[in-house]
């Protein structure tokens, strides 16, 4: 299982400035929402959330965000282009009770959005917060509305939806409804702030989490969190909050390619 | 009953996290203790942060894993900070790599009061330049590097070797004379490769990677088996160990305890509980009273 599957890129979305969708031809029995894909383009090989599910046509979709030199590389592909897929990795969101919230911070709302689409398949009541800083890089909004739902949207220079973060846009959106859960993706810092407002208000929450990884397959040890060391490649991406209590380095720091830890 | 000493580190049984795998950092460290593991290897640093080669550094293959990760580690520095988060009373010993028999003696020396020994890395196959395999592959250059270390800290020193070489016996007897106090057999195998033949690429970025997993038990076990005739230190045995009845063969063959890794990725860290419940029982079923009575069986038949 641990080796790459060469696969042409069956179409490619530009979903905004920065962002595009890779779609690959996949068998989608065994995915779920959350898990993640190692993607290699003959030179690196970096782990990408799946955004996309679809069990009637048998693809997956890759939202990739162009960051560095690996991305801009897989953004200079073309349809018809190969690149190198193994997965899906990791533990994925689990759907539990009737009335969510799901909250996705730029290209976290990759795993949001194929959590949204399974949510709504089994008729499951949902609310999406999707944030970003501007309004050119609010993502899926029209996929969101296609599956009928209108998204809380916020960016913090309020060019679109509500001005401001999306803990900010949470507090006001949670103070009339009555969650059963959330989940979120996105920066560290945006989920610390959405851990904390959990807390208080005793929701149960989901998080994906973010670490350097190398193998994807649970021995190399470099995506191992403080101070539980769990593999976030393995027992990961996505944490309850009972198990993020237990991430001490949580929206505090994370490790490089060398384990040197750097700030979040 | 499962309780084993060697080179003065008592160890509640006789299972050990093998180096390269997890041990990055205390919490996974003591994530494996807590599992079960009588002891632990971390990762191997050197005196300077390393990021390793980029990725792909690891592709499964028939019977285990390919990998060239390249001995990433934040330096004997960061390491330090580390070693210091390991829970007390747990036996952790530290993999330690450099190019010369200076840079070993700096390092251990460093963190000697921190460990309960250090084994030295002479058998990384895909380590840079004058690194790893290159050191192990030379008998005379292996003692220096035992000997120095010997001379600068008051730790045991394991000296864990390459498989890679003519003859394995001549580089153990080395690292002996050179006053090294046990020795572990055996690192990963190779290099090999793997090519993805919708591309034409080589898979790992380095290429090359050394084997690991089931498919290199049987010649870690020859080597065990080889090296316990010639030597008088205690034996480490390691490679492709997934259940008891491989930890019970390397035992068979001279090893006083065992070291696991690859297969970390097909049980996770439970499988230490798991082998060392399944060594209880086979030492009941067959009336052993302890690890010691099981070493080396294999040569007395």
């Amino acid at each position: 299982m641990h080796v790459p599957k060469t696969i042409e890129i069956k179409r490619i979305i530009n979903e905004t400035k920065t962002i595009k969708t890779f779609i690959f031809d996949w068998d989608t029995e065994n995915i779920l929402p959350g898990q993640f894909m190692m993607v290699w383009n003959f030179k690196d090989e970096k782990p990408m959330s799946i955004s996309l599910i679809d069990p009637i046509n048998n693809e997956i979709g890759i939202s990739i965000k162009n960051v560095g030199p690996f991305t801009e590389a897989v953004h200079s592909l073309q349809n018809g282009d190969k690149l190198g897929l193994r997965g899906p990795y990791g533990r994925g969101f689990e759907i539990v009770g009737s009335k969510i919230l799901a909250i996705g911070g730029g290209v976290g709302m990759a795993p949001i959005s194929a959590f949204v689409s399974e949510a709504r398949r089994m008729d499951v009541d949902i609310d999406v917060i999707t944030a970003a800083t501007t309004k050119d890089e609010l993502l899926f909004m029209d996929k969101l509305k296609s599956t009928d739902i209108t998204p809380y949207a916020c960016t913090d220079d309020g060019s679109f939806g509500f001005c401001g973060f999306a803990t900010e846009y949470m507090e006001k959106i949670i103070e009339d409804k009555d969650y059963d859960m959330v989940v979120t993706c996105g920066p560290e810092v945006m989920m610390k702030g959405i851990f904390d407002i959990v807390e208080r208000l005793k929701i149960p929450a989901q998080f994906s989490l973010e670490r350097y990884m190398k193998c994807g397959m649970g021995i190399c040890g470099q995506c191992c969190v403080d101070d539980i060391g769990w593999r976030v490649c393995v027992e990961g991406p996505v944490f309850w909050s009972d198990e993020i209590r237990l991430i001490s380095e949580f929206g505090k720091y994370k490790r490089d390619a060398s384990g040197i830890k750097h700030k979040i | 009953m499962l309780e084993v000493e060697i080179c003065n580190i008592k160890m509640r049984n006789p299972t050990m996290l093998a180096a390269g795998i997890l041990g990055s950092t205390a919490s996974s460290l003591n994530w494996v203790l807590r599992s079960g593991a009588g002891s632990v290897v971390t990762k191997s640093f050197g005196l300077e942060p390393n990021k390793g080669y980029a990725n792909p550094t690891t592709v499964e293959v028939t019977g285990g894993v390919i990998n060239a990760i390249g001995l990433s580690n934040p330096g004997v520095d960061a390491f330090i900070g580390e070693l210091e988060k390991i829970e007390e009373s747990n036996n952790v010993i530290a993999s330690i790599y450099g190019s010369s028999a200076s840079e070993f003696s700096e390092i251990a020396s460093k963190i000697e009061n921190l460990v309960d020994a250090v084994e030295l890395n002479v058998s990384c196959p895909h380590a840079q330049k004058g690194c790893g395999a290159s050191i192990g592959e030379d008998p005379k250059f292996t003692g220096e590097i035992v000997k120095a270390v010997k001379k600068t800290v008051d730790t045991p020193v394991i000296v864990k070797l390459t498989p890679n070489v003519t003859d394995i016996v001549e580089i153990a007897l080395s690292a002996e004379k050179a006053g090294c106090d046990a020795l572990t057999l055996i690192n990963s195998v190779g290099p090999g490769m793997r090519i993805d033949i919708d591309s034409g690429n080589p898979i790992l970025s380095n290429k090359f990677g050394g084997l690991s997993g089931p498919a290199v038990k049987p010649i870690a076990l020859r080597c065990v088996f080889d090296v316990y005739d010639a030597v008088h230190v205690p034996l480490i045995g390691v490679g492709g160990i997934t259940d008891y009845r491989d930890a019970i063969e390397f035992m068979f063959a001279g090893a006083r305890c065992v070291q696991i890794g690859t297969a970390i990725m097909y049980k996770g860290p439970s499988i230490f509980k798991e082998v060392n419940d399944g060594i209880n029982k086979f030492m009941n079923k067959n009336k052993y009273q302890s690890i010691e009575e099981m070493v080396g069986i294999a040569h007395k038949q």
